[in-house]
């Protein structure tokens, strides 16, 4: 029943390759990441702004990239707009479709983040001088994104992990698209993607340690 | 020289401000003493426009504060407020509470901002603390940090509300210590408080505010000694036990 032999060298010998992947994994995940932190707090001062149109593109951002799945949302950016005749190369799609989903959760973090920080804060801000958008950036924002830190490092992670999507709209330089290209070539499945796995943990690993190390170092208050 | 006239304000139904009338001249300390809900502390954020009024007038220097034409973040600079929940910035340190508005808002540099910081902080007793957060300082001392950072901003008046009402007692002497300390400078000051010894030794005038009516103003002397309201006396016979 059990027949299988290991060839972990096959796999070891593709390490080079896969690492090469990770890198690029790596890259999306760290643009999606920026760009997904930038359009969160954009689209929570939408919230905050009191406009109706603003705050109403803002909620339905945040519904749809938390209730629908992230391949459905990668698959939107390629095909969806490729429909329309907007076609996003699979390093843009799966960068644009993770950055999509960071700026969903990351926006409702950020919102719960800001309930947390007392009005008066802002009351003191705008009594020594500050306007609305300085009071903002110096006072609330830096104290928003020390309260939303740990949910910024899972949201990293998640991103890493969303990159192994980009298979479906034919991405193949990022970590998982290698492994399944070096699969079809040798047909070493489980080596492959065990060891692809191995990669991914420790990636996620380093992150999250990196992100403690970090925080440790910017909130000392 | 802050000049209020006849100035209403209501929160919803409630009318909490019912035609204030009050002068403060420069170099001037008015307290402000009353019952809570008299509207003393809703008067102080209408003046420094933190709170929109709803008729009257009240000026700074002539510049009308309420004044669609107004710039409220350069009134704002002249008039330094200081609240009785401290509100220190959690996440800077004590200098750097103090320079942040200095540096961002007047733009100093930062040297020039930390000199002014560092003054202003050694003066309330606070010369030591200067890379401390505010979360391991005491209520009163994070109360004196907010004080230096008005101060910091050299607004020519100053506005203190009810600022040791939140503190433990035996920290109290020594923010009333930094509000006589300033008196005594020269600063012009509006205090709402409830230290009934402190607005008789530090005041010019003492004003008694209940239901939302300046019901009585005078001398500290007259104020405490000869009260003529009927409601002034009850309050400061309440006061007292």
């Amino acid at each position: 029943m059990f027949n299988y032999t290991f060839q972990w060298k096959q796999a070891f010998a593709r390490l080079p390759q896969m690492l090469d992947g990770a890198a690029v994994t790596m890259q999306i995940a760290i643009l999606s990441m920026v760009l997904g932190i930038l359009l969160a707090i954009t689209l929570t001062m939408f919230r905050l702004s009191g406009s109706r149109i603003l705050s109403a593109i803002a909620r339905t951002w945040v519904e749809v990239a938390r209730n629908t799945p992230a391949l459905f949302q990668i698959y939107m950016m390629h095909f969806g707009l490729g429909s329309f005749g907007l076609h996003l190369s699979p390093f843009l799609s799966i960068l644009l479709g993770i950055t999509f989903n960071n700026a969903g959760y990351l926006a409702e973090n950020f919102r719960g983040a800001l309930k947390a920080i007392p009005e008066t804060q802002t009351r003191a801000a705008r009594s020594l001088g500050f306007g609305a958008a300085g009071a903002f950036g110096y006072v609330v924002l830096p104290q928003m994104l020390r309260i939303a830190f740990l949910p910024m490092t899972n949201q990293m992670v998640w991103a890493i992990l969303m990159t192994s999507l980009g298979v479906t709209v034919g991405m193949n330089a990022d970590l998982y698209g290698v492994v399944q290209d070096l699969n079809a070539l040798t047909f070493r499945t489980f080596e492959l993607f065990a060891l692809a796995a191995v990669i991914f943990y420790l990636i996620t690993k380093i992150i999250t340690i990196g992100a403690r190390l970090i925080a440790a170092r910017l909130f000392r208050y | 020289m802050i000049e209020i006239e006849h100035v209403r304000k209501s929160f919803g139904q409630l009318e909490v401000l019912k035609g204030i009338d009050l002068t403060v001249e420069k170099g001037e300390v008015v307290t402000i003493i009353g019952g809570s809900g008299s509207g003393k502390s809703t008067l102080l954020t209408c003046i420094n426009g933190l709170e929109p009024i709803d008729s009257g007038r009240i000026l700074i220097d002539g510049t009308e504060v309420h004044a669609k034409s107004t710039d409220l973040n350069k009134l704002r600079r002249k008039v330094g407020i200081v609240f009785q929940q401290w509100n220190a910035f959690p996440h800077l340190t004590v200098l750097d509470n103090v320079t942040l508005a200095p540096r961002k808002v007047l733009g100093m540099s930062r040297a020039e901002a930390e000199e002014i910081a560092e003054r202003q902080l050694t003066h309330v007793g606070l010369g030591d603390k200067l890379k401390t957060f505010p979360g391991r300082l005491s209520g009163g001392q994070q109360q004196r940090m907010a004080i230096a950072r008005a101060l910091a901003m050299s607004p020519e008046y100053m506005l203190f509300d009810e600022v040791t009402s939140a503190l433990d007692p035996q920290l109290v002497g020594e923010v009333l210590d930094t509000l006589k300390m300033l008196a005594q400078e020269g600063m012009t000051m509006i205090c709402v408080t409830h230290e009934m010894s402190f607005a008789r030794d530090v005041s010019n005038r003492v004003a008694f505010f209940h239901q939302g009516v300046m019901a009585e103003i005078g001398s500290p002397e007259q104020i405490f000694g000869d009260p003529q309201n009927p409601e002034t006396r009850k309050f400061l016979s309440s006061t007292r036990q």
